[in-house]
């Protein structure tokens, strides 16, 4: 019924505008290598400051989505991924494409996108609900473990590096210490600074590392000359053979199935989820079909790229209904709550319930738009790719300095905008992953609060962190998604070093950022 | 010895003035060089001749008998540059290029090649037309 209500909202012409916006958006910074959903979302956040609250999470929703989208495009016609969940699928979409296949895969890609999406969506509708319904029954120490199992999940899963995940995590945490204690009225870290006093805005943290930092380590690392685009022939609406669809059914659904779940948990986000459906297509793929895997078996197109769409799905759930995000555009969608003073958490659901409504109504919406943009406009995406690189790195950065200037009208901004675009920089360069530190800085000051809480409620006693029967469970929860996520990642690398010569030179460059 | 430069484009449109040059560095008996360069700070460049593109060309510039060079690559200078660069140096007597129509805002937002060399050339240019 509430989904109905929330179609009502997303069917209005005005949004439904907003949605396309988003979505053509969305896939292009998908083609484009470097430049990946978070990124966007984050310069386009203080632009949407004067839009609507639904309005914009429509816009950034559509980008979400359209990003998983955008990427197979230059994975299967030009081998470049466009950002990371999409390596695997150049894997076999290139030598589909080589061999005259490229309208196929893309096709495929598309319809399992497609299919993978509102599948994903359907059980997010049906799923979201029952745990929000779970978590409105928990009180602040749960909220405490809820916090921690966000906090070592992001920070040590994504990244190549546990230690420099933490490292980048409590660097997250130590700016959001910064300016005036809550509850004493106390000043820190602030040396008098009348500037500081304020804190250092969110916003300006997530658009200095996503959109300065990361314009400036892929302006001075990715260097690809120009790639031959395979041309596509024959008209879109055949694309498909009658055989291409029954290879691609089955990995359709099974990718989805795979996608969505680890979706759900902090495993490092969508690209686990597509080397897991592509190991498990090949494994399952018999006789001369198990043949073609390596020279462009159209199953290890159609499995991942469903896989992909439906783990973008699954990173809402734990999303909305307990406000932890798991990758960095969820991470970038959880500050664009706040901006609007809407508090994910287990509240959401029950204050905000037309909005989440309305977003979710939006990714049917959205998938649906997709599927009808993507295969005729194949030509235009390919396009965007003659844009001299020079133009596009500085309209990031003049968009980002604009954004910064605009959240508070003072120069200062800009100037902290660009010291920590630096920091970002160097941080990407040397590994250390960015997603961390956002997390950190939005969940830092809730996580204290609640910890200050229930300490006052306990009286000081910190065993009675750990005590009540949902804490406990949650802490266990935790050791299982560790132990799961480490397996999954253990598997990922021993894949990725059995494809290593086949992987394209631009996925090493993607594997840390584009997520 | 005299020679005519060419700015060639993999398309119909280069080869179209390809054939025009062969045929004007035939009747002046000059030598003829072939310029196609990138700066390689896009993605995708579809004015660049991969390595196939430029065998081909060079296979039909071999059967039709005239002397040629070729400049082919990844340069710092724009492809304008490169050819009024290259004309300078072989002190050209013609420049060949293909000319096309361009939308107004597609010329504001990316400049024209052809219109540079145009107007940057010290000798005759031959701009021809597929």
């Amino acid at each position: 019924m509430a989904l109905l209500e929330g179609f009502s909202v997303a069917m209005q012409p005005m949004y439904l505008l907003y949605a396309l916006g988003g979505v053509l958006v969305g896939t292009a910074v998908g083609v484009l290598p470097g430049i990946g959903p978070a990124m966007t979302v984050a310069l386009l956040m203080p632009i949407t400051y004067s839009l609507d609250p639904t309005a914009a999470i429509i816009v950034f929703a559509g980008i979400y989505y359209g990003g998983m989208y955008g990427g197979s495009t230059t994975s299967i016609l030009l081998n470049t991924p466009g950002e990371s969940a999409s390596i695997v699928t150049a894997l076999e979409g290139n030598k589909m494409a080589k061999a005259g296949r490229g309208a196929a895969a893309l096709a495929t890609a598309a319809i399992g996108s497609f299919i993978a999406g509102t599948v994903a969506t359907v059980l997010l509708s049906f799923v979201a609900p029952y745990v929000a319904e779970f978590a409105v029954q928990i009180g602040p120490t749960e909220y405490v473990a809820l916090m921690i199992v966000a906090f070592l999940t992001v920070g040590a899963l994504l990244g190549a590096s546990v230690l420099r995940g933490l490292a980048s995590l409590a660097l997250g945490l130590f700016i959001a210490l910064i300016g005036v204690d809550a509850l004493t009225a106390q000043q820190r870290y602030t040396f008098g600074n009348p500037f500081l006093a304020d804190g250092i805005d969110v916003v300006l943290v997530a658009v200095a590392l996503f959109a300065v930092g990361e314009a400036l380590y892929v302006a001075s690392r990715l260097r690809h000359g120009p790639v031959k685009v395979i041309p596509v022939a024959g008209r879109w609406t055949n694309w498909m053979r009658k055989e291409d669809w029954k290879r691609s059914w089955k990995p359709w659904l099974r990718g989805t199935f795979i996608g969505f779940p680890v979706g759900t948990i902090p495993a490092g986000g969508a690209d686990v989820a597509t080397f897991l459906s592509y190991a498990s297509e090949r494994k399952l793929a018999k006789g001369e079909r198990k043949k073609q895997f390596g020279k462009g078996a159209i199953e290890g197109v159609a499995g991942p790229e469903s896989a992909n769409n439906a783990a973008a799905a699954g990173v809402l759930v734990p999303l909305l209904t307990l406000g932890i995000p798991t990758t960095a555009t969820a991470a970038m969608m959880l500050v664009a709550f706040q901006r609007y003073n809407i508090q994910p958490g287990p509240l959401l659901f029950e204050v905000e319930g037309a909005l989440v409504w309305a977003l979710i109504a939006s990714l049917y919406v959205g998938n649906l738009m997709l599927l009808v943009l993507n295969l005729p406009l194949v030509g235009i995406w390919v396009k965007i790719l003659q844009i001299p690189r020079p133009y596009l790195y500085s309209g990031i950065l003049v968009f980002a300095a604009m954004g910064a200037f605009s959240v508070n009208f003072t120069p200062v901004d800009v100037f902290v905008l660009l010291v920590i675009g630096v920091l970002g920089f160097f941080m990407r360069r040397y590994g250390y992953p960015i997603a961390p530190m956002v997390v950190g800085l939005i969940l830092g000051p809730i996580f204290e609060d609640q910890l200050r809480r229930s300490l006052a409620i306990s009286q000081g006693d910190p065993t009675a962190l750990v005590s009540t029967p949902i804490a406990a469970t949650i802490y266990v929860v935790l050791i299982v998604i560790f132990v799961l996520s480490f397996w999954l990642r253990k598997r990922q690398r021993a894949m990725e070093s059995e494809v290593v010569e086949e992987t394209p030179a631009a996925a090493v460059d993607l594997k840390e950022g584009g997520k | 010895m005299s020679s005519v430069v060419l700015g060639y484009v993999p398309n119909a449109l280069g080869d179209a003035a390809a054939e025009a040059a062969v045929h004007e560095a035939r009747q002046r008996g000059a030598t003829l060089v072939v310029v196609n360069t990138t700066r390689a700070d896009r993605l995708v460049d579809p004015t660049y001749a991969d390595d196939d593109d430029m065998s081909r060309l060079q296979g039909t510039l071999r059967t039709s008998g005239v002397d040629f060079t070729v400049h082919h690559g990844t340069s710092k200078d724009t492809a304008a540059e490169d050819v009024l660069d290259a004309a300078e140096r072989h002190a050209a007597e013609l420049i060949v290029i293909g000319l096309r129509h361009r939308t107004p805002v597609g010329k504001l937002i990316m400049g024209s090649t052809a219109q540079s060399i145009l107007l940057g050339a010290a000798c005759n240019v031959l701009a021809v037309k597929a």
